[in-house]
């Protein structure tokens, strides 16, 4: 084995969502940079097995199922033929294009980039090992963005080509003539939805007694009634208590539902992700984590060890690519000696379902809990002519007001392009806006972004497409 | 049941004062705590409070006469309901309350506060101050005593701004987040203002970059109009062109902020004690082992010998790892010893810091100073390694002089200067011989270290000096 021994400004492990654009921000502020990750190039889960694998598949699903829908306009398309080579080649090829994009830009902006697996000896060097060489980094300071990993369901991991994770199912190695997603959150959904469209007959079994726990049940539930088409069967309030394998799949026995066994070609396992804060040697500094395993840090991402950052998934909910990118921003501004923290007033969040589901800032959900009064406007989208002219009428767009000073707290909204629509209300949050504000901009016809705006309206009671007869 | 109220001890070497002014009269009620009588003493004017709350029985001394510790001042009869006493401290409007007092004071006048906040809101055109700072309020208070009387507003208004004992607690941070976009709350962070504090003229109380600089601006009004007394204004320069051509250049921002800081340094009183070391066994040794600190990155120099020495007399000496804190009475003692090294850049000075001195040995040291003066070189150096130090150290050595006298690095409160060693004719008694001496000057704040502290202190780093062999024995 090789030794070597090097020094940088800044180290950071994991070139994720979070990592690349911290050290990318730090080199453009003139620090020295090294951005440590297992893969050839910078990306991480996001780019690699996640948000956009998924989404270039679910584009495909999209689009097979708007064909079949076009039935209803008069036009008819035969059924499609999958080549699953090919599909998969195409996403492979997204994905290699836009990481070696990244590539190509750490090179521009002299980041020094090391292939392997990092892990602190002490708070201010660094072991990193790949086949070949185990090399030592000496770093003033560190940012921790290692991101997360599948959880698996306790006392329930069996080792099979049977059962899949978020990550083996995107690499789709084939199309089963039937699934068990296991967790009805956002991952089992979409990647769900993928293989629906494929063909594959889904079922979907969740614990609790919704479909996307936590999230507003109002919008969820336009969600499910499409699902309930699109899936085989939704199983609710049930639990997975056992799984075997058999020559031709899983057989799933279940604990709450109608059903208590059943065999299943596959079985994607989906029931949340883990902080990957094990095995980067966090024993050998200060750094300390919580009972869930997320490094505890302060508003500014430091962690307990004064050079040493950590962002991202690692670091603590919401596990969201966007949210682990503003982090790393601020803490490479931190680094560089500029007083800022991490104070986001919304960090919206995306499920990319059809329809999908966006949210930011309060959610009616958690006003209720903490008792807080708001009010609380709706628009359903049948009142929209954009949404009608996509025969998708099948969305609301939802604000969350403060009574008192009429201040957008949240907003949710569901339907076709809910995550294109909800930026727009992030910057009104963030911005401090009011309903009036929404109000009185001008939303381009037709589109659904007018949704926002006359849900607004709609607050004040004088909505142009909805007629309420005046009180009294 | 009567108390007599003797003088009580007003500090050291106080043994007597005059009786300035009696701010009572019998019959009068007090409460603990109140002034009741102004007493010049060689150091001060000091007020002296009510030791408990009754009504002033007698009075046994009389304005201009001299008054001992533990003499009789006034009888006071603790019987008495005390009901009456907000209008007795009203009176007395001239006086200056004390702290506490003040505070007592604020909680008899919480109701009259919401309708001065309304004042306010009505005199900034219904700028809605929802959320107006402690001290703000307290400036205006006086002024504003017959203001709010005048403007009776609709009582619905009040409800909004008297929200969550806003006022009240100062140090509670507001779990309601200010509605301000995250420019205008970064630009609020760069001013050191908390935007939860800025009232917002906008909409839905939006906070705008104007209310932030606006609210920014007042707070350091006020600090101006609370500046000590002793504080003098710069006095202005002659018009230099009359004797004959001048250049004017801006100062650059690192040199405005050394001018800044040593200023606030310059106002702690501190003295200078200088010593000598005789290094003669330590430099040979330094030449032996220094190649083993250059082959890991680091150069052995007597900077960072003496990093690790000072941080071990830290230790022994832990008053000179101190802050004063004036304000409450209290030194801060810390318990961990970061040390600052001076280091000569063409920018000017910086100080970048090493952290946790005590816990490294010379070697790490050397490969620390070495890689942090680069960078203060090069201009690399972030906020942060420059902050948090507790004690300096200045080495001048490389260019020259004997002795100097450093200034302190507020807020710490000692400071090591190092010159340059040479050899001197040593008697050692039998005859004279060549040994190498290092000039040593020691800056300390004279309010936490005596005098025989320092030389205390600069004495033990001496013989650490001057013990090589113990050095290396501790690393």
């Amino acid at each position: 084995m090789n030794e070597k021994f090097q020094s940088t400004q800044l180290a950071v492990i994991g070139g994720g969502p979070g990592g690349y654009p911290a050290a990318f921000l730090a080199a453009d502020l003139g620090l020295q940079v090294t951005l440590i990750d297992p893969e050839p190039n910078p990306g991480g889960v996001c780019l690699f097995r996640g948000c956009i694998p998924s989404k270039a598949l679910l584009h495909v699903a999209k689009v097979i199922t708007e064909a079949h829908h076009a039935a209803h306009w008069g036009v008819e398309f035969s059924e499609p033929t999958i080549d699953l080579d090919r599909l998969r080649e195409w996403k492979e090829s997204v994905v290699k294009k836009l990481t070696g994009g990244l590539g190509q830009l750490s090179k521009q902006r002299k980041v020094s980039y090391i292939q392997g697996r990092a892990s602190l000896i002490n708070r201010q060097t660094l072991k990193i090992q790949n086949q070949k060489t185990e090399e030592f980094l000496r770093f003033d300071h560190a940012i921790l963005a290692t991101g997360s990993r599948p959880a698996t369901i306790p006392n329930l991991s069996l080792k099979s080509p049977h059962i899949l994770d978020s990550t083996s199912a995107l690499d789709l190695p084939d199309i089963p003539k039937n699934m068990l997603v296991v967790g009805g959150g956002y991952i089992g959904l979409e990647l769900g939805i993928v293989y629906a469209a494929l063909g594959t007959k889904v079922s979907v079994v969740e614990m609790t007694s919704s479909l996307m726990p936590g999230v507003d049940r109002d919008l969820v539930s336009i969600l499910s009634k499409r699902l309930e088409k699109v899936f085989d069967s939704i199983m609710l309030d049930t639990k997975v208590v056992g799984m075997k394998e058999e020559k031709k799949g899983i057989r799933v026995t279940f604990e709450g539902g109608g059903i208590k066994e059943q065999v299943f070609e596959k079985v994607l396992v989906s029931v949340g992700r883990n902080p990957n804060s094990n095995n980067i040697g966090l024993e050998n500094t200060k750094i300390e984590i919580d009972l869930q395993g997320f490094i505890k840090v302060d508003a500014q991402r430091r962690t307990t060890e004064q050079m040493i950052f950590a962002i991202g998934d690692v670091a603590g909910e919401p596990m969201l690519a966007h949210k682990a990118t503003h982090e790393g921003r601020v803490a490479a501004e931190v680094i560089v000696g500029r007083n800022v923290t991490f104070e986001p007033r919304a960090i919206p969040a995306v499920v990319f379902t059809d329809p999908e589901i966006a949210w930011c800032g309060l959610t009616e959900t958690q006003a209720s809990q903490e008792k807080r009064p708001v009010k609380i406007a709706r628009f359903p989208w049948g009142a929209s002519g954009r949404a009608t002219t996509l025969d998708r009428t099948d969305g609301v767009t939802k604000l969350i007001i403060d009574p008192d000073t009429e201040r957008i707290l949240g907003v949710g909204i569901v339907g076709t392009c809910a995550g294109e629509l909800i930026s727009e209300v992030v910057l009104a949050i963030e911005m401090g806006a009011v309903a009036s504000d929404l109000k009185l901009c001008i939303h381009p016809h037709p589109t659904l972004s007018e949704t926002i705006m006359e849900s607004a309206e709609a607050f004040f009671g004088h909505s142009t497409h909805i007629y309420r007869p005046r009180k009294g | 049941m009567t108390t007599e109220f003797r003088l009580p001890e007003l500090g050291e070497n106080i043994e007597s004062g005059d009786v300035v002014k009696i701010l009572v009269s019998v019959g009068e009620t007090v409460i603990k705590d109140q002034p009741v009588m102004e007493i010049e003493t060689e150091k001060a004017n000091i007020e002296v409070p009510s030791p408990v709350n009754g009504a002033v029985k007698e009075i046994h001394v009389k304005e201009g006469e001299k008054v001992k510790i533990g003499q009789l001042l006034l009888t006071i009869d603790e019987g008495a309901e005390v009901e009456e006493k907000k209008e007795g401290v009203r009176k007395q409007e001239n006086v200056e309350v004390r702290r506490e007092e003040e505070k007592e004071e604020r909680k008899k006048e919480k109701k009259v506060e919401k309708k001065e906040v309304k004042a306010e809101v009505h005199r900034q055109e219904k700028v809605k101050a929802r959320e107006e700072e402690k001290v703000e309020v307290r400036m205006e208070a006086k002024e504003e005593k017959e203001k709010y009387k005048v403007i009776p507003k609709e009582e619905g208004e009040v409800v909004e701004f008297s929200r969550p004992a806003k006022v009240a607690s100062e140090s509670k941070p507001s779990p309601e987040l200010a509605p301000a976009a995250p420019s205008v709350r970064r630009l609020a962070r760069e001013l050191g203002v908390d935007i939860n504090r800025v009232p917002g003229s906008g909409p839905g109380g939006r906070v705008s970059e104007e209310d932030v600089k606006d609210y920014a601006r007042r707070l350091l009004n006020e600090a101006g109009s609370v500046r000590p007394a002793g504080h003098t204004e710069i006095a202005p320069l002659p018009d230099f062109t009359r004797w004959g051509e001048v250049e004017r250049k801006p100062m650059t921002n690192v040199r405005r902020k050394i001018a800044e800081h040593l200023s606030i340094s310059w106002t702690a009183p501190h003295v200078t004690q200088h010593d000598k070391a005789d290094i003669t066994d330590l430099e040979k040794l330094r030449k032996q082992i220094g190649k083993k600190a250059e082959a890991i990155g680091g150069k052995l120099t007597v900077t960072a010998i003496i990093l690790r020495v000072v941080a071990s007399a830290l230790k022994v000496f832990p008053q000179f790892n101190t802050s004063v804190d004036m304000a409450n009475n209290e030194i801060i003692y810390k318990k961990y010893y970061h040390i600052g090294v001076a280091v000569d850049t063409d920018r000017g000075l910086l100080v970048p810091v090493i952290r946790d001195v005590d816990k490294k040995n010379i070697f790490e040291l050397s490969v620390e100073l070495s890689h942090l003066s680069e960078k203060a070189r090069n201009k690399k150096l972030t906020l942060e390694e420059m902050q948090g130090g507790t004690f300096t150290i200045t080495n001048l050595g490389g260019i020259g002089g004997t002795y100097f006298t450093p200034i302190l690095n507020y807020p710490e409160v000692a400071i090591l200067g190092i010159s340059r060693s040479s050899n001197e004719p040593i008697f050692n008694n039998r005859q004279f011989e060549p040994r190498l001496i290092l000039p040593l000057s020691l800056s300390y704040d004279h309010r936490v270290i005596d005098g025989a502290d320092a030389i205390r202190f600069l004495r033990w780093i001496v013989e650490a000096l001057e013990q090589p062999f113990q050095l290396i024995l501790e690393g």
